[in-house]
């Protein structure tokens, strides 16, 4: 219980997915222009990144390591959240049509945001079971949204502001992005040891 | 001289980076040391380089409706043997690099550069237009990690400058210092060359954009 506590807090604020690995770093600069396209997109990376960490842990365990070809790793697990992804999309829109509306857009832009592949590979490379998995696949997404929330409101105030022409766009979004990371630092080195 | 163009088109005209935006996770991740920064640029470079080519060749046979997934798997495919490369020759680089090298798959460049020239131009074109691109990113890369190396560890290409009482500035090595260096080397090139990086609204990905309303924007 203790170590799946730590893992929800490290993953969320000690390594947060964005401010500190650069994960996610496309959709988290194009998406958060406003808030609720923000929570739309969090929301289905959330959906799907515990899904897909659930599923690669699956396939790496039960099909890949007993057949001893580890080496196809990257091109099943991209393949797997690919097909996923599409799964996801014709199931949701036959079932929750509402879900869909709210997040059906936002599905597409998931299967290259580089965020839920590093999910899947982290999770082999640190050897955690499969409930460990799972929780560590909800949490990156719950810390992709915290940053990409955060980083929402920080946006809607640049809007306001007066910036040089030559900062105008991503230059001030990505000085912008620095500060909210450097807020993050101060959590580093909260469960060392 | 229309590939010299190709080429120049990739470095200057739509720098994967700096003109672009695209593939911001590695460039802002493993842009630590220039070292680190070249090794990203000349891997990234390979697989575009081998994608561009195979996805132009099948360019007639791919059918349409699949042709996403169908980059996908010839683009891993690129970025396993890379990987494989990389653990066999250069374990320290691979070292370094880490979680990064498989993440080429979904680096948007590879991605964006196989939908919008190399599924509708000529293998020699693609391949041209793989170099430009690899090039134009490998320089990117190298210009970001040098300055964060510089001001953040006292040194080039790992060969320390400092003497006496100097101290590096850390914080460009971490994370904040990634995305700071950027944004003003962004700043600084737009202020030279006069000109503006807008953000799309569409994420920077290019497979929501292709055949949607900011095809414009994105894929100049």
């Amino acid at each position: 219980m203790k170590e799946i506590l730590i893992i929800i807090f490290a993953t969320i604020f000690v390594e947060n997915f964005v401010l500190s690995k650069f994960l996610g770093v496309c959709s988290f600069l194009g998406v958060s222009k406003d808030l609720s396209n923000s929570v739309g997109m969090s929301g289905a990376v959330i959906f799907v990144m515990t899904v897909a960490s659930a599923v690669t842990w699956l396939v790496y365990t039960y099909i890949l390591a007993p057949l001893d070809m580890m080496f196809l790793q990257t091109i099943t697990f991209i393949l797997v959240i690919a097909a996923l992804v599409q799964l996801v999309e014709i199931v949701m829109k036959k079932t929750l049509p509402r879900l869909y509306k709210a997040l059906g857009i936002y599905l597409p832009l998931i299967t290259t945001n580089c965020a839920v592949l590093a999910v899947s590979i982290l999770n082999i490379q640190r050897d955690y079971t499969f409930i460990k998995s799972i929780v560590f696949g909800f949490s990156a997404g719950v810390s992709y949204m915290v940053a990409i929330l955060i980083f929402a409101g920080v946006r809607e105030r640049l809007e306001l502001c007066d910036v040089p022409e030559c900062f105008k766009g991503f230059p001030i979004s990505l000085v912008a992005a620095a500060f909210v990371s450097l807020a993050f630092m101060g959590f580093s080195g909260l469960f060392a040891g | 001289m229309k590939g010299f163009k190709i080429i120049k088109n990739g470095i200057l005209n739509e720098n994967p980076i700096f003109r672009m935006v695209l593939g911001m996770c590695p460039t802002l991740a493993v842009t630590t040391s220039a070292e680190n920064g070249l090794g990203m640029g000349l891997a990234t470079t390979f697989c575009l380089v081998g994608s561009n080519m195979i996805i132009s060749l099948l360019r007639r046979i791919i059918p349409d409706k699949v042709r996403i997934p169908a980059y996908i798997t010839v683009i891993a495919g690129f970025v396993t043997i890379i990987e494989l490369i990389l653990k066999a020759f250069f374990p320290a680089l691979d070292e370094s690099l880490g979680l990064f090298i498989p993440l080429i798959v979904v680096n948007c460049i590879i991605m964006a550069r196989a939908e919008s020239f190399a599924n509708r131009n000529p293998v020699w074109d693609s391949i041209l237009d793989g170099i430009g691109m690899g090039i134009g990113f490998t320089v990117s890369l190298v210009l970001i990690g040098s300055v964060r190396e510089i001001l953040g560890a006292g040194s080039i290409f790992g060969k320390s400058f400092l003497t006496g009482e100097m101290k590096p500035i850390l914080i460009f090595l971490l994370p904040p210092g990634g995305f700071m260096i950027l944004g003003f080397l962004m700043a600084l090139i737009n202020k030279i060359t006069n000109r503006t990086t807008p953000i799309r609204h569409c994420g920077s990905c290019p497979m929501n954009c292709v055949g949607r309303s900011c095809e414009k924007e994105s894929v100049a």
